[in-house]
């Protein structure tokens, strides 16, 4: 299979195989104009398997849903048709209107015009806390 | 400027200036009767807490400050659908402080977040309440002259129990402070407080269903209350409640300078005989818990004594 390489633009690479649809719906890539290319299941030495999101224009990619959603991404950005910068993505610190607390007690759920903001307060254990009420994402 | 959410908001060194300052106040009344005057303090209530809000009150009057506020949120504009956000920035306009109830978790945090003016979190839901684990920790100084070395037990209900959860997480920064948990096997401790608390600070701790038994080895002993709705059955509430109350006689083999606390109000765990024993501190607690408040106003307002 054949993809066309792009000339400006980022490729979201080594997302967990499976995982490249979820991405691609949370970031909101279907409002979109420019190509995007999902790419599902490419061969991969490392882990076997990986997807692949190209997108031909300069997307602003928000790094706490990827991080949150799949941290092993690596975020190529593409100039004049060579890799100019590659970003690794990891846990982000805090989240953003990312996740909703599901605590009935929490204050968030009477009101909702709050941002959702959760701290990451274990990283070994990928554990999130509202920073309201401090329940478990 | 500064606000007061959680007691874990304060460093170690934080609380003990504040109890020193406590200290002074009781011993020093009139060097601080008019220290506040001219300043306001708010008490929003979106809660009754009858108890909470008068001891603020108390405290500010003692300053020589005013109070205003509302005690119930029938009587606020959140009746009218008005959010955290805007209650508090419309107050910030009139007082110099706030002291906020709230039923829902966070709700202090988020007005700390709007105010203009220091916000102090006077118990939200299940959540945090630290001017009660201020008030404990001044109950346990002032009676033992320190808050490291000794033995805590904590009685009754300690799943449910947040001022439990709060004073176990304040003296888990203590050193050699060991705590024996004492409760039916329903009401237990929740596990991650075990692992996220106790055993991450290296805190020796023993859990047992028996307070007579070790009523002995305590230097402190947290009383609290056993909630007749946490149980499945009336009869397995009554066999419970009856193990885990405290009496003159249990009282036998307890040490002779045992502090005996409990965040109030009481049911019938501690039975009313104890009251007139020299070990029982709950109302002296009470007392504490406007000093250690009055030395919280002056820390958030920034003002100093010499
Ligand atoms: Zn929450």
């Amino acid at each position: 299979m054949h993809i066309d390489s792009i000339k400006e633009g980022i490729v979201l690479d080594h997302i967990t195989a499976g995982n490249a649809m979820k991405i691609y719906n949370l970031l909101g890539l279907d409002k979109l104009e420019c190509t995007v290319a999902i790419i599902k299941n490419v061969p991969s030495k490392k882990v076997g398997k990986k997807d692949i999101i190209k997108i031909d224009s300069n997307f602003d990619v928000n790094l706490e849903i990827l991080g949150y959603v799949d941290p092993g991404t690596t975020i190529d950005i593409i100039h004049d048709s060579k890799l100019v910068e590659k970003k690794h993505v990891d846990l982000p610190d805090t989240l953003h209107g990312v996740i909703k607390c599901k605590n009935p007690r929490c204050i968030t759920s009477v009101e909702s015009n709050l941002e959702q903001v959760f701290t990451l307060t274990d990283r070994d254990n990928k554990v999130y806390r509202c920073i309201y009420c401090e329940a478990k994402a | 400027m500064r606000s007061l959410i959680s007691i874990l908001d304060l460093s170690v060194e934080e609380i003990a200036e504040l109890l020193e300052v406590a200290e002074d106040i009781i011993a020093n009344p009139k060097k601080y009767s008019e220290i506040c005057h001219g300043k306001k303090l708010a008490t929003l209530f979106f809660e009754p807490s009858t108890r909470t809000r008068l001891s603020f009150e108390a405290a500010m009057m003692e300053l020589g400050g005013n109070c205003l506020g509302f005690s119930e949120a029938q009587s606020s504009s959140a009746s009218k659908g008005e959010t955290v956000a805007d209650t508090t920035r419309v107050v910030s306009c009139y007082a110099d402080i706030i002291a906020m109830r709230h039923p829902k978790e966070g709700a202090p945090l988020v007005a700390s977040m709007y105010s203009t003016v220091p916000v102090i979190n006077a118990g939200d839901g299940g959540h945090n309440h630290p001017t009660q684990t201020l008030t404990d920790l001044l109950t346990i100084k002032r009676k033992k002259g320190k808050l490291t070395d000794f033995t805590i037990g904590f009685c009754g209900d300690l799943k449910f129990g947040r001022t439990v959860h709060s004073l176990i997480q304040a003296l888990s920064r203590y050193e050699n402070v060991k705590v024996v948990l004492i409760s039916p096997d329903e009401l237990k401790l929740p596990s991650y407080i075990k692992k996220d608390v106790l055993q991450k600070n290296n805190i020796e701790y023993v859990q047992t269903d028996n307070l007579e038994k070790v009523l002995p080895e305590l230097d402190v002993l947290y009383m609290t209350r056993v909630q007749k709705e946490r149980f499945l059955s009336e009869e397995e509430y009554i066999r419970l409640r009856d193990s885990y109350i405290l009496t003159k006689a249990k009282l036998k083999n307890a040490k002779e300078d045992l502090s005996i606390l409990h965040p109030l109000p009481r049911v019938n765990e501690i039975s009313t005989d104890v009251d007139s024993d020299s070990r029982a501190c709950y109302f002296e607690q009470v007392l504490n818990g406007k000093y250690v408040r009055m030395a919280l106003i002056l820390k958030l307002l920034e003002i100093t004594v010499d």
